[in-house]
């Protein structure tokens, strides 16, 4: 990505940092209960993970074993029960939650399943959203956002309502906003399932050429075995657990015909 | 963010026009209806307003308003005039009569008698012939409203004639009064004839009229006339109080509108804190997925109360205008007193205000709790 965003303030002081300089996520440990008594639900048991700065790290498994759970914690929308998490050098758990919030807005891009942007606003608005939030000036904000828009193709529908646009350039629109702050972190759960495959593919061809840089870590959940040729490495989790974590190319023969 | 939270509002137009016409409707009935008891309430003193060059009304301690008659004699007129800083006192009567049509049907009047020399308290606006008629015998005054009510179609030609206690009264011309909360005809006389026209009574005297000399307080004055003559001596604004007060604390009216008033407050409130609370609800992922990018929760209740605001000023301003507006038709087209001094204007939006603040705590509620996990949910 060309356009340099950098957004005024301090710098994010960070609070610890044990895990070696291309470890972007550190789990160990990473438990998340839901209820207690009889309903208590176990959704992770113990997650230990690293996910690597410049690469694209694909989370998978079956339903209801705890991926988006763990998306929530690595994002720092939901706490952990036990475990230690360190994100980006932080240690998530010490920081006070406005300290948290403070710390997703800035170094923290998301792209959703359900692509969850304002209605109210055109794509250009919506991918400003980021910028607006960290304080930028509306002005500059929207010349910032109008220059990742055209980087995932969608200038020509620049003042298009959420409403006006089809699935995948929703998803465009909301990748172009996961984008715009620069942030080291992006987290995408399921961004293509709502979507049919042909867009399916093009929005993780989109991800791995735009959003992967060396100095940012993408985690993209997914259930769609078609897409695994996008990513550097797998993880594969089983009922709240990591059952492995693979390099990419042994899933190659499946991908490499279908690129 | 005041950006984005005035751009998502205004981008659900139903439930913005829900919600703006909510606390409009609020806004117009609690201003209107105050207006109208406002006006109900200066129509009660309009005879006092309408009575021009005293300063002073010296009644019998015992009266409550401007209504209640309680006769003096002539001799507390003359220890009125004898009060040091009295300039002079003159006699005012007023009281109802029954009027004989010359068809043979009745009407109550309102019948002012004034000095016969003085005429103090005389009409200030003459529509048709000369206040210098009633000179003349048996010569009476009318006003205008009541005129047309007894003769709505004549334009008027002096000689008319009617009987009071069975004495004949001409009218000899047409003035302008303030409306009357009674509604009867006002008629003028000269005080003696006034005295033959009311029903026979021992005393006829209703108020004495006062002049301070100049210089003089009439504070003071109001003082050492009680003290001197155990009388009740009111200035002109404070009698003109004393009636509103009475009005106010004394009668159903009040209550009647207060209930429309608070039936309006409720109401507005209903309908602009559902719809409010429901645009929330309808907006809690939007909210949610604004969390999880950084907004803080101070920010974000920010949005809502900026939301809650601008509906709210909005609102105000069309029930606000919409009531003016009301009022401005009121005068021209009605026998309706409509009144909207500046303190129903500030009623209206502490109400408003008010409405916003319990619109807004359920909807703050909500986006407080709300997760921001919930943007993960599909
Ligand atoms: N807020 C919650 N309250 C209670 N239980 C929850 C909550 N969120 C998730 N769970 C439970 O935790 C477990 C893991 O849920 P999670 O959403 O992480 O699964 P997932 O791997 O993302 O599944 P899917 O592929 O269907 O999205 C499930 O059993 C789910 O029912
Ligand atoms: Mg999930």
């Amino acid at each position: 990505m060309a356009a340099e965003t950098k957004i005024d303030g301090p710098a994010w002081v960070v609070t610890v940092l044990t895990a070696p300089p291309n470890i972007a996520v550190r789990c160990r440990g990473v438990t998340k209960d839901f209820g207690s008594g009889g309903t208590k639900v176990m959704a992770l048991r113990g997650v230990d993970l690293d996910v690597r700065l410049g690469e694209m790290t694909l989370l998978v498994g079956p339903s209801g074993c705890g991926k988006t759970t763990l998306l929530s914690v690595i994002a720092g929308i939901m706490e952990p029960t036990e475990g230690e998490v360190e994100v980006l050098g932080a240690d998530l758990a010490s920081m006070p939650n406005g300290d948290v919030v403070r710390f997703r807005g800035r170094n923290i891009g998301f792209v959703f399943q359900q692509f969850n942007l304002l209605p109210a606003l055109d794509a250009t608005e919506n991918v400003a959203v980021p910028l607006l939030i960290a304080g930028m000036r509306r002005r500059k904000a929207l010349a910032k956002a109008a220059e990742v828009l055209e980087l995932v193709g969608l200038s020509d529908r620049a003042y298009a309502l959420p409403s006006e646009l089809s699935g995948g350039q929703q998803q465009r629109v909301a990748i172009a906003r996961a984008l715009v702050h620069q942030p080291a972190l992006i987290v995408c759960d399921e961004p293509t399932s709502a979507l049919d495959a042909v867009n399916g593919r093009h929005i993780m061809e989109l991800l791995h050429d735009s959003a992967v840089q060396p100095d940012r870590a993408v985690i993209v959940v997914t259930h769609d075995s078609r897409v695994y040729q996008f990513g550097h490495r797998i993880a594969s989790m089983e009922d709240g657990h990591i059952i492995s974590v693979d390099d990419a190319s042994h899933h190659q023969p499946a991908a490499a015909a279908a690129h | 963010m005041a950006w984005i939270a005035w751009r998502m509002l205004i981008g659900n137009r139903g439930k913005y026009l829900g919600i703006v016409l909510g606390i409009s409707f609020a806004a117009l009935l609690i201003a209107q209806q105050a207006g109208i008891f406002w006006g109900l309430m200066n129509m009660t003193a309009a005879q006092i307003r309408d009575v021009r060059g005293a300063d002073l009304w010296v009644m019998d301690p015992n009266v409550q308003f401007v209504d209640d008659i309680k006769p003096l004699s002539d001799n507390d007129m003359m220890r009125v005039r004898g009060v040091p800083g009295v300039e002079w006192a003159v006699p005012f009567y007023k009281g109802l009569a029954r009027a004989r049509m010359e068809d043979g049907n009745f009407q109550q009047v309102i019948l002012l008698g004034l000095d016969d020399a003085t005429l103090v308290g005389a009409p200030q606006e003459m529509l048709s012939g000369s206040l210098s008629d009633l000179d003349l015998p048996d010569a009476l005054i009318m006003d205008d409203a009541g005129y047309k009510q007894l003769w709505p179609k004549e334009p008027f030609q002096p000689g008319k004639a009617f009987e009071m206690n069975d004495r004949r009264g001409v009218l000899v011309g047409i003035c302008k009064a303030s409306k009357t909360f009674q509604t009867f005809p006002i008629v003028y006389t000269k005080f003696t004839r006034a005295t033959q026209y009311a029903p026979s009574e021992r005393k006829v005297l209703s108020f004495v009229l006062a002049k301070a000399q100049p210089g003089q307080s009439l504070d003071e004055l109001c003082a050492t006339i009680k003290q001197q003559t155990g009388l009740s001596a009111l200035t002109r604004q404070q009698f003109i109080r004393k009636t509103i007060m009475y009005y106010f604390t004394r009668t159903g009216i009040p209550m009647n509108f207060g209930i429309t008033v608070l039936l309006g407050f409720i109401v507005g409130t209903a309908i602009a804190g559902q719809t409010f609370y429901l645009f929330t609800v309808e907006n809690l992922r939007q909210f949610g997925a604004l969390k999880a990018m950084g907004t803080s929760n101070p920010r974000i209740v920010g949005m809502v109360m900026l939301q809650a605001a601008q509906v709210g000023l909005i609102g105000y301003g069309l029930g606000v205008g919409g009531a003016a507006a009301f009022g401005v038709f009121a005068r021209f087209n009605s026998k309706l007193a409509f009144l909207m001094p500046w303190w129903i204007l500030a009623i209206t939006g502490a109400a408003v205000l008010l409405i916003v603040l319990l619109t807004s705590l359920l909807s703050v509620r909500r986006v407080l709790t709300v997760e921001p996990a919930i943007v993960f949910k599909g």
